[in-house]
C-alpha cells in the first residue's frame, strides 16, 4: 500500500457534518438509558460500605417481600466460573475475578463493591427494598496506597492470586499479581559512561475517566432463551463474551445493540451492569434497566492506577542520554490486571537509550478494579521521565526541545521492550515545536513558566469488519461494528467515500449490533479510525470490484479491461458514473455489497507534543493555565476537527490529572470525594482555548496514511504542567495532582 | 402505591398533563413519563448541566426541580430548540465546529448556551466560559464548544441586524 | 428516596402550621439545590416537603437606598446579581450570588436557603454578616428576628425552632464612601465548595483614605461562619493601605479553628484566612472609592 500526499484527496482533509449531528442536537440521539420497554423493571445495585470484608451472610428475604420487588439476585445467582480463563478480545480474564467484579463473592474489595441487586417497578421501590438487605460483614484491615500492598506483611486481597514474574509464580500468595522485565544493553556501562545522572520519585493518584454518561444496561432475557441488551459501551462483542460467559450461556444466544454512548475513554470496556441486568431479567421475566448513579460510577468502577514511579536517567554533558532506568508499581485495584505492561514499553518509548532496564509491578489493594484511561499507563511514566529530563537539561544548561530532539526516537530505534519503530513522526512533531508560534512567543511575568513534554502511545490494530450495501440511488449504506465515541461513522464514512470517488454525505453509515455485523474489537486503543477504516477501505475495492464486473456485463468486456477514476468507469471512450451503475445493478446482475475483515497486528505509533504556559499564585499555590498547544503526528488528518478535537479533549483530561484530580480516601478505603463536585473535573472556566498543531507523516500500513490520535494527547499534559509550574516557581511537583494545597506546601518548604 | 400528584404545565408550547409521585424529579417525569429524553442525567446532583433545561425563562438543572413544582410554569427543551423542521443557529454551529463528540452533555450546552445569546448576545470568551461552567464536558477540552458558541453569537448577530 | 407529601402553602401562617404539625418530618423547599440533593442520598428525611414560592413575601425583594434591602428568604440569587442597584450597594452579597454553583444553580438557590443549610462553608453567609443582614423568622407565636452571625448554630443547623421558618433578610441602607466584597478561595473557578471564603465590608472617611469602620467576616474556618470582631473592631481609624489589609488578615486568623480535610490541612485554610482578608479589604476599599 502507498500513501498518497494531500493534495490528491477529495474528502479526506474537509470538515463534513456528522452523519449522526442532527439526532445529538435535537435531543433524539438514543443513549443506552433512553431505551423504553413495555413492562420494563428497574434495578438498583446493593454496594459495600467497607473497602475490604469477608461477606458472613446476605438476607434477603425482608427486601423480596416488599410490594413492587421483581426480584433480588447476589452471587450466588451466578454459575461459579471457578478457574475458567477465557480470551476476551484483549488477553486472558480469568472469569472468577471478572465474575467477583460484577458482584461480590465471599469478599468485597473495595467501598462500592456490588454486593446483590433488586429489580421492581421503579428505582424508588428498588432502593427501598436494598435498605432491607442484610449483610453480614466480618471487617478486614483495608491497603490502599500501592507500595504499602506491596509490603510482606499487607493485608492480602486474594488467597489465590500469586505474583506471576515473567512466566515464573511465585510460592505464596501475594498482592503483587505480576512483575514484568525488560532490558536492553548494559545498565552499569550506560550510567558508567554518563556525565550526569538523576534519579527521582514521582506518586500519582487514583484518577477517573470520568465520562459524563453514567453506565447503564438493560437486559432482556425471552422465555426461548435469547438475552438481548441494550448498552452503552466501547465494545458490543466484548460485551456479548463477557455477559456469555458470566451468566453461563453460550454467545450465540446473546445479542447487544449498542446504545449512543457518552463517552468511556477506557471505561467502559469492562463489564459491569449487564450481567446482573440479564439475570434479574431472568429471574423477573421482565425487561430489566440498570442505571449507575454518579457515586456508583466513582466507586464502582474503573479509575486508572494509582502510581509509584522511580526513574534514573544518565546522559554526558553534550546531553546525548547514555542509559535509564525505571521501577514502577501500579494499582491493579481489587483484582488482577491492569496497564503495567504498557507502562513499563511507554516509559522510555520517546528516547533513544542504548542502555536501559525497566521493571513494573502491578499490585492487588483495595480500590475498584483498575481500568483503561486513555493511553492506559503512558501518562504516569512519561510524566516522570519527561520531569528527569527536564531536570538534566536545566543542569546541563541545555534547550530542553533540543535536549529532546538530540535523543529522539526515529524510524529503527529499539524500544526497551523489543520492538523497533518504522516510519514514526517523533521528530517531526519537535520540529513542529520549534517552528510554533507558542514555543517562540515570549512568556514574561513574575510566576509565569513554560512547560513542554513529550509523549506516546502504540496505537494498536485488532480486529474490525465491515459491509457496505450500494443503494440503487447511488449511495452506499455503511454497515460497521465499532461504536461511536467521538464522530468515528464520519470519519469511517469519510474513507468509503474517498475510496469511492463519493461524497461523505451519499455514505450512510451505521454501527450494527452483535447480529448485524462481523466481529469487531473494541472501541479503545486509538484504533477505529485506522483499524476499522482500513476494513471499510477494503469494502470499497470489494465494491469496485463487483462494480467492474458489472460494467463489463454492460459493455461485454473483460471486466479487467475497465478504469476506475474517482467515480467513473471508464473503458474505450465509454463512461459510466457510479450512481448510474448502482442504478442499473439489479438489470445487471447480483446486488452490491461490498465486505471486508481486517486484523492488522501493528501499532500505528502516535507521538505528540505539548506546550503550556501557566502562572501560579504564590499565596495559595494556584496554577493557572494561561495558554497551552498539542501538536501531534496524526498520519493522515482524516477530519481535522475530530482530530483537533481528541488532542483538545486529551489535553484537558491530563490538565485536570495534572491539577486537580484525585480520588480521596478516608482511613477505612472509603473515597471522600464521589461526586463532579468535589472529584474536579475541569469546567470551561478553568482551560484556555486548546491550539492545535497537526503533523502529517504518513503510517506506511494504512493506504491514506491514518495513524490512531485518540490517546496520545493525555500523556504529554501532566509533565508538560508540572514542568512549567517548576520554571514558575522553581519547585518540581513530583507527587500528583499538583493541586494549590500540594503546590502551596511544597513553594512553603523550598 | 404513592399517590400520584396531577400537574399542568407547558412544554416546549405545548400544554401538557401529567400524574407523578411528589419526589419525582422533573427530570425524571421528562424522560421516564413524557418520553422526552433529550435532557440527561449525569450526576442526578445538579453538578454536571446535562439535564438543563429553562423554567420560566431561566436555565435549570431539571434534577433538582420536583416535578410537582412546575404546576402552572413554562419549560423549554432541547427538543424545543430547533423550529419548524430547521436548527437552530446554536444548534448549527455546534454541528460545523464540532462542538460535540460523544454528544451526551450536548443537550445541556445548547439550553444553556442559547438561554445564554437570549441574554447578552454579544458576550466576551470568559463570559462564555463563566456561564456555562455549570455544564461539564470530558470529550472536547470546551475549544470548540465555546468557539461555537461565538459563531452562534455572530451568526445571530447578522440576522437581527 | 422515599416519597413524601407536597404542600404549597399561600401565605407564611399556613406554612409555619405545617412546620408545627409534622415538626422535623417537614421540609422546607425554596430553590430545591441543597434539600432535593439531601433528600435523595439520605443525609435528611421528609413526610412532608414544604414549597413555599407560592408566597409572595417570600420570593421577592424591595430596596430603597433610604430603608435598605427586604429579601425574602427565597428569592433566587440571578434576581439579585441582576439588579445594578442592588449590586452597587451591597457587592459582597452579589460576589456571593454570582458564584453559588453555576448559572442554573442561581436561577433558583436563594441566599435565604444558603443560609438556613447552614453550611460553614456557605458562599453568602459571610457577606450577609459583613453587611449586619437581619434574619426575620415567623413561627407559630409570631415573629422574631435575630443577626446574621447568630443565626447558624452547627454543621447544618440553625437558629430555627420547630414550626419557625425564614422568612426574609433585612440588609441596613448602604452607607456613604462604603465597599464590600467577597472572595473565596477554590481549586477550580467555578463549581466548587470553598476551602475558605471572606467577606469585608469597609466604610472610608471622606478623604478616601483611611478606614472609619469595618466588618470582616470568614467561611469554612469553623463550624459556623464567623464574624471576625477582633480585627473588624481593629480596622476603625487605620489607613486604608496594604499593610493594614495584611494586619487585618493576621487578626483574623487568630478566631479560626479550622479542620483538615480533603479540600486543605488546617494549616492552609489558616493561611489563605489571611491571604482572602487582606485582598477582600482591598477590593471594599477600591469599591468604596468608587462608589463616592
Amino acid at each position: 500500500m502507498k500513501a498518497a500526499t494531500s493534495d490528491e484527496y477529495k474528502i479526506l482533509g474537509t470538515r463534513p457534518i456528522r452523519h449522526d449531528g442532527a439526532d445529538k442536537v435535537t435531543g433524539k440521539a438514543k443513549y443506552g438509558a433512553d431505551v423504553q420497554f413495555a413492562n420494563l423493571a428497574h434495578g438498583k445495585i446493593l454496594r459495600s460500605p467497607h473497602a475490604h470484608a469477608r461477606i458472613k451472610s446476605i438476607d434477603t428475604s425482608a427486601a423480596e417481600k416488599v410490594p413492587g420487588v421483581f426480584a433480588v439476585i447476589t452471587a450466588n445467582d451466578f454459575p461459579d466460573p471457578q478457574d475458567k480463563i477465557a480470551d476476551l478480545g484483549e488477553g486472558p480474564v480469568t472469569l472468577s475475578h471478572l465474575g467477583s467484579n460484577v458482584m461480590a463473592r465471599g469478599k468485597v474489595l473495595y467501598k462500592g463493591h456490588a454486593v446483590a441487586a433488586v429489580a421492581a417497578t421503579s428505582t424508588h421501590v428498588a432502593e427501598q427494598a436494598l435498605n432491607l438487605i442484610q449483610v453480614d460483614y466480618e471487617i478486614l484491615e483495608p491497603v490502599l496506597w500501592v507500595l504499602d500492598a506491596m509490603a510482606e506483611d499487607a493485608p492480602l486481597l486474594h488467597e489465590n492470586v500469586f505474583t506471576d514474574s515473567m512466566g515464573e509464580a511465585s510460592e505464596k500468595p501475594s498482592n503483587i499479581e505480576k512483575h514484568l522485565h525488560f532490558e536492553k544493553g548494559d545498565i552499569e556501562q550506560g550510567f558508567a559512561e554518563a556525565d550526569i545522572v538523576i534519579e527521582r520519585e514521582f506518586k500519582t493518584a487514583s484518577v477517573h475517566q470520568g465520562y459524563i454518561e453514567p453506565h447503564v444496561a438493560t437486559a432482556d432475557w425471552n422465555e426461548d432463551g435469547q438475552l438481548r441488551i441494550w448498552t452503552s459501551t466501547q465494545g458490543s462483542f466484548t460485551v456479548r463474551h463477557q455477559t456469555a460467559e458470566l451468566v453461563g450461556i453460550p454467545l450465540s444466544r446473546v445479542t447487544v445493540y449498542p446504545c449512543e454512548i457518552g463517552g468511556g475513554f477506557g471505561g467502559k470496556i469492562a463489564v459491569y451492569l449487564q450481567p446482573v441486568a440479564a439475570l434479574l431479567s431472568r429471574k423477573s421475566g421482565r425487561p430489566v434497566k440498570l442505571v449507575m448513579q454518579r457515586d456508583e460510577v466513582f466507586e464502582g468502577t474503573g479509575p486508572t492506577p494509582g502510581s509509584f514511579v522511580r526513574v534514573k536517567l544518565g546522559a554526558k554533558n553534550d546531553g546525548t542520554l547514555t542509559a535509564g532506568k525505571a521501577w514502577i508499581a501500579f494499582d491493579a485495584g481489587a483484582f488482577p490486571g491492569g496497564p503495567i505492561g504498557p507502562g513499563c514499553m511507554c516509559v522510555f518509548s520517546c528516547y533513544d537509550l542504548p542502555h536501559a532496564t525497566v521493571d513494573g509491578y502491578n499490585v492487588c489493594n483495595n480500590k475498584p478494579k483498575t481500568q483503561a484511561y486513555r493511553a492506559p499507563g503512558s501518562t504516569h511514566v512519561a510524566y516522570a521521565t519527561e520531569n528527569v529530563l527536564d531536570e538534566i537539561a536545566g543542569e546541563l544548561d541545555l534547550d530542553p526541545l533540543d535536549l529532546r530532539l538530540k535523543n529522539a526516537v526515529k524510524e529503527g530505534s529499539r524500544r526497551v521492550d523489543g520492538p523497533v519503530y518504522p516510519e514514526i513522526g517523533c521528530v517531526e512533531v519537535l520540529e513542529a515545536v520549534k517552528n510554533s508560534e507558542h514555543w517562540n512567543a515570549p512568556l514574561e511575568g513574575p510566576y509565569r513558566g513554560r512547560g513542554l513534554a513529550l509523549g506516546f502511545w502504540f496505537n494498536c490494530g485488532l480486529k474490525s469488519s465491515a459491509t457496505a450495501n450500494v443503494n440503487t440511488d447511488g449511495t452506499v449504506t455503511l454497515i460497521e461494528g465499532s461504536t461511536d465515541i467521538g464522530g468515528s461513522r464520519t470519519s469511517l464514512a469519510m474513507q468509503l467515500a474517498e475510496t469511492l470517488g463519493l461524497t461523505a454525505e451519499e455514505i450512510h453509515p451505521q454501527v450494527a449490533d452483535t447480529d448485524s455485523v462481523g466481529y469487531t474489537d473494541v472501541t479503545g486503543g486509538s484504533r477505529v479510525t485506522f483499524a476499522t477504516g482500513l476494513a471499510v477501505c477494503k469494502a470499497g475495492e470489494d465494491i469496485q470490484k463487483q462494480m467492474r464486473q458489472q460494467a463489463a456485463v454492460l459493455w461485454d468486456c473483460d471486466a479487467n479491461e475497465i478504469e476506475i477514476s474517482g467515480s467513473t468507469f471508464s473503458r474505450n471512450g465509454n463512461s459510466i458514473s457510479f450512481q448510474e451503475l448502482a442504478a442499473k445493478q439489479l438489470q445487471l446482475g447480483e446486488p452490491i455489497v461490498g465486505r471486508a475483515t481486517v486484523a492488522p497486528d501493528c501499532s500505528t505509533n502516535g507521538f505528540g507534543a505539548h506546550i503550556a504556559d501557566v502562572e501560579v499564585d504564590p499565596e495559595t499555590g494556584k496554577t493557572t493555565v494561561l495558554r497551552y498547544t498539542a501538536i501531534q503526528d496524526a498520519g493522515k488528518a482524516i477530519h481535522p476537527s475530530y482530530v483537533e478535537g481528541q488532542m483538545q479533549g486529551g489535553a484537558v483530561q491530563g490538565i485536570g490529572w495534572a491539577l486537580n484530580e484525585e480520588y480521596f480516601f478516608g482511613d477505612a478505603g472509603d473515597m471522600k470525594n464521589a461526586s463532579f463536585l468535589d472529584y474536579r473535573m475541569p469546567t470551561c472556566l478553568d482551560v484556555p482555548m486548546i491550539e492545535t498543531i497537526i503533523v502529517e507523516v504518513p503510517n506506511p500500513d494504512h493506504p491514506f496514511g491514518v495513524r490512531g490520535v485518540g490517546e496520545t494527547p493525555i500523556v504529554p499534559p501532566p509533565a508538560a504542567i508540572t514542568i512549567a509550574i517548576h520554571n514558575a516557581t522553581g519547585v518540581y511537583m513530583r507527587e500528583l495532582p499538583a493541586s494549590p494545597p500540594r503546590l502551596w506546601k511544597a513553594l512553603q518548604e523550598a | 402505591m404513592s399517590k400520584k400528584i396531577h400537574v399542568t404545565t407547558t412544554i416546549n408550547g405545548e400544554p401538557i398533563e401529567f400524574l407523578c409521585e411528589a419526589r419525582h424529579s422533573l427530570l425524571e417525569v421528562l424522560r421516564d413519563s413524557l418520553g422526552l429524553t433529550g435532557s440527561k442525567e449525569g450526576c442526578n446532583n445538579g453538578n454536571c448541566g446535562a439535564c438543563t433545561v429553562m423554567l420560566n425563562g431561566v436555565p435549570v438543572d431539571s434534577c433538582l426541580v420536583l416535578g410537582v413544582e412546575v404546576e402552572g410554569a413554562t419549560i423549554e427543551t432541547v427538543e424545543g430548540i430547533a423550529q419548524n423542521g430547521e436548527l437552530h443557529p446554536i444548534q448549527q454551529c455546534f454541528l460545523e465546529g464540532a462542538a460535540l463528540q460523544c454528544g451526551i452533555c450536548t443537550p445541556g450546552f445548547l439550553v444553556a448556551a442559547k438561554a445564554l445569546l437570549e441574554k447578552n448576545p454579544h458576550p466576551s470568551e470568559e463570559e462564555i466560559r463563566f456561564n456555562l461552567a455549570g455544564n461539564l464536558c470530558r470529550c472536547t477540552g470546551y475549544d470548540k464548544i465555546v468557539r461555537s458558541v461565538q459563531a452562534a453569537a455572530s451568526q445571530l448577530q447578522e440576522t437581527t441586524s | 428516596m422515599k416519597n413524601f407529601e407536597y404542600a404549597a402553602p399561600a401565605n407564611v401562617e399556613s406554612a409555619t402550621a405545617l412546620l408545627e404539625k409534622y415538626g422535623d418530618a417537614a421540609k422546607i423547599l425554596a430553590g430545591g439545590t441543597d434539600i432535593i440533593v439531601q433528600l435523595r442520598e439520605g443525609l435528611r428525611a421528609a413526610d412532608v416537603v414544604i414549597d413555599i414560592k407560592n408566597i409572595p413575601e417570600i420570593v421577592d425583594y424591595q430596596y430603597s437606598a433610604d430603608v435598605g434591602l427586604q429579601l425574602g428568604a427565597a428569592t433566587p440569587c440571578y434576581r439579585i446579581y441582576g439588579d445594578e442597584e442592588l449590586a452597587k450597594a451591597y457587592p459582597a452579597v452579589l460576589d456571593s450570588t454570582r458564584i453559588i454553583g453555576g448559572w442554573q444553580i442561581q436561577s433558583r438557590a436563594s441566599v435565604g436557603g444558603n443560609l438556613c443549610n447552614a453550611s460553614p462553608a456557605a458562599d453568602s453567609i459571610p457577606s450577609l454578616i459583613a453587611h449586619q443582614a437581619t434574619c426575620h423568622i415567623a413561627g407559630p407565636h409570631g415573629r422574631r428576628s435575630v443577626a446574621a452571625q447568630d443565626f447558624c448554630t452547627g454543621p447544618g443547623r440553625n437558629t430555627l425552632e420547630q414550626g419557625e421558618m425564614l422568612v426574609a433578610l433585612t440588609l441596613p441602607p448602604s452607607k456613604p464612601n462604603s465597599g464590600s466584597a467577597y472572595l473565596r478561595f477554590i481549586p477550580r473557578n467555578e463549581m466548587d465548595i470553598a476551602v475558605v471564603g471572606a467577606a469585608s465590608w469597609v466604610q472610608l472617611d471622606d478623604s478616601g483614605e483611611s478606614i472609619q469602620s469595618g466588618r470582616i467576616a470568614l467561611a469554612a474556618v469553623a463550624p459556623v461562619p464567623l464574624y471576625a470582631e477582633e480585627a473588624s473592631s481593629w480596622l476603625s481609624g487605620q489607613p486604608a493601605t496594604a499593610a493594614t489589609f495584611v494586619e487585618a488578615g493576621e487578626l483574623a486568623k487568630n478566631i479560626v479553628s479550622p479542620i483538615s480535610d480533603m479540600r486543605g490541612t488546617a494549616e492552609y485554610r489558616q493561611h489563605l484566612v489571611g491571604v482572602l482578608v487582606k485582598r477582600t479589604l482591598k477590593i471594599a476599599v477600591e469599591r468604596a472609592r468608587t462608589n463616592q
